[in-house]
């Protein structure tokens, strides 16, 4: 006899961030990283992400391995670094490149959470300030993503000077008439929301993704209170008229190509 | 662990806040309020001067001077008013062609609700980008606190000029701790790692000038001193800044933050061999 009929192998499960729930991968990576059982909006790699967004074959990295170093002598950051390229196969906590989007020619960002939560160091920033130089020289739009937890602390002062250095490389794209969208994700927070994240000519954000500059449970220190479930969600920051929409993972990319299109004056 | 006994020290009262500054060095200050959008942030004391004569547009984060005022100033704890009230009076020296003077003592941005419901990212945000092409020259001093983004939103400048004794730093050295090492005990070490002094920013190239301190702001005579050479040399700075082309004012503007951890870039689009990092001053 033949075994055809045992028991289905079983798939590897991925435990959902919110529901925690095990889920199939094939399932979650079919669905866009949507539990199919709670609906929260589970975080993508980013490389995953430029491949669900953009045109099959058209995605051209810059900068692919550009790498910081320890700056400012941090002890111990070397080997969080080390262990963050393990952990998210990449080799900063951002990706660059430019891409076409239902035909329309981009530049994208798209930042890596499970790289130190896409904080914001050297690298990082010098990225998006490169890919923002770039596509002022080149006249192209840019789409971004974020998600982080902020600037990078084990940077120090150097960290937060890349908010600077972001604003003002956004400021002269902006100058120049091009188009900057910008989709904010589960979280954007700290020196991040601070800066690129806000400046967008149009900003849209994902369900339920939070976002926000101070840390929640620094807030409920300062207000000596516990703030409502949705407080700093993305509902929230489009109720207070920070964000242009809230826009459906699955809807994105023909979101995206239509207002690429709408900005190319054709 | 020498950074944070300073940090303590700077956190104390007795300091010079932005109004001796501002009575030290200005003449005819008139105070002007709001961001004509929402209120009038206390936190944020701002309005027009002259410099030995020269017009300017001061901006100071105040924390004020006993209990009532610290009440009133929220602790020198910037909202998002207080940082439209700012970029509004950055806009109108814009227009009239007027030099800005921040003066920078915060321990960070006021980290309420309202202050979120209100947009706290998205004004410190604002700032930063219109302050890299505002068409007149600025100068931040940093003259105590500089806590992360809520002292860069009046600091991107032309000069910052920083007291050796203030800090300016991403993290409060007790977060950084109670992050990192789990106990916000070793405060004392995390300030030691970040590197958040005027010496340590000199040698970054963050901070142009580490501007020496009187013995102690209760003297007097050394507090008179100080803000003497102070005053002569920011209208020795304005003067020079002034005579520039506000083309170049504003491309070493941004060249200086641009320079600040800067990689060589591939502009091809294929992954290249690994990239060496550039650091601040040679
Ligand atoms: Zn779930």
């Amino acid at each position: 006899m033949n075994q055809v009929s045992a028991a289905p192998v079983t798939e590897p499960t991925v435990l959902c961030e919110k529901c925690k729930q095990p889920i199939s991968r094939t399932a979650l990576i079919g669905s866009g990283y949507v539990c199919p059982l709670c609906g929260k909006y589970n975080r993508i790699p980013a490389r995953t992400r430029i491949e669900l967004l953009t045109d099959k074959g058209s995605f051209c990295e810059h900068n692919a391995t550009l790498v910081g170093e320890n700056p400012i002598g941090f002890p111990g950051y070397e080997e969080k670094i080390r262990t963050a390229r393990e952990k998210s196969g990449e080799y900063e906590g951002v990706i660059c490149g430019e891409a076409e989007i239902g035909g329309e020619r981009c530049c994208i960002f798209v930042m890596e959470s499970a790289f130190m939560m896409g904080s914001m160091g050297t690298a990082v920033g010098d990225k998006i300030a490169l890919l923002f130089e770039y596509a002022t020289a080149k006249k192209l739009p840019v789409i971004g993503y974020t998600v982080s937890g902020g600037a990078r602390m084990q940077e120090g002062m150097l960290s937060l000077m890349q908010m600077a250095k972001v604003s003002g490389a956004v400021k002269h794209h902006s100058e120049a008439g091009l188009f900057y969208l910008v989709c904010l994700t589960d979280p954007t927070t700290g020196g991040v929301t601070a800066s690129f994240a806000m400046l967008g000519d149009m900003i849209i954000a994902e369900p339920g993704a939070l976002i926000g500059f101070a840390g929640r449970r620094v807030i409920e220190q300062v207000m000596g209170q516990k703030l409502p479930d949705e407080f700093q969600s993305a509902e929230f920051q489009m109720k207070n008229g920070f964000v242009d929409a809230i826009v459906p993972r699955e809807e994105q990319r023909n979101f995206l190509s239509r207002m690429l299109r709408l900005h190319t004056g054709r | 662990m020498e950074a944070y006994e300073k940090i303590k020290k700077t956190r104390q009262s007795g300091r010079a806040t932005s109004v001796d500054y501002i009575n030290g060095i200005f003449e005819e200050f008139t105070e002007l309020h709001g961001d004509r959008r929402f209120a009038d942030d206390h936190a944020v004391l701002a309005g027009i001067a002259t410099l030995n004569g020269v017009p300017v547009t001061v901006i100071g984060i105040e924390k004020g001077k006993n209990i009532q005022e610290r009440m009133e100033r929220n602790f020198g704890c910037v909202s998002p008013e207080g940082y439209r009230k700012a970029l509004r009076l950055m806009k109108q020296a814009e227009k009239f062609g007027r030099p800005v003077i921040c003066i920078v003592d915060t321990q960070g941005a006021y980290a309420g609700a309202g202050a979120e419901e209100r947009g706290a990212g998205a004004a410190i945000a604002e700032n930063l980008y219109e302050m890299m092409t505002l068409r007149t020259p600025i100068i931040s001093l940093m003259i105590g606190e500089g806590g992360s983004g809520g002292a860069l939103a009046l600091a991107v400048a032309d000069r910052v000029w920083m007291l050796e004794n203030a800090y300016y730093s991403v993290v409060s050295p007790e977060a950084c701790a109670s992050i990192l090492y789990k106990d916000a005990g070793k405060a004392p070490e995390a300030a030691e790692h970040l590197r958040l002094m005027a010496n340590d920013l000199y040698g970054f190239g963050i901070v142009e000038k580490v501007i020496p301190e009187p013995e102690s702001f209760t003297d007097a005579e050394g507090t008179k001193h100080f803000f003497h050479q102070l005053r002569r040399d920011l209208s020795r700075e304005i003067k020079h800044l002034s005579h520039m082309s506000r083309d170049t004012l504003l491309s070493e503007r941004y060249e200086k933050y641009r320079k600040i951890g800067r990689y060589e870039s591939d502009t091809a689009p294929t992954p290249a061999k690994a990239r060496r990092v550039f650091f601040g001053r040679k």
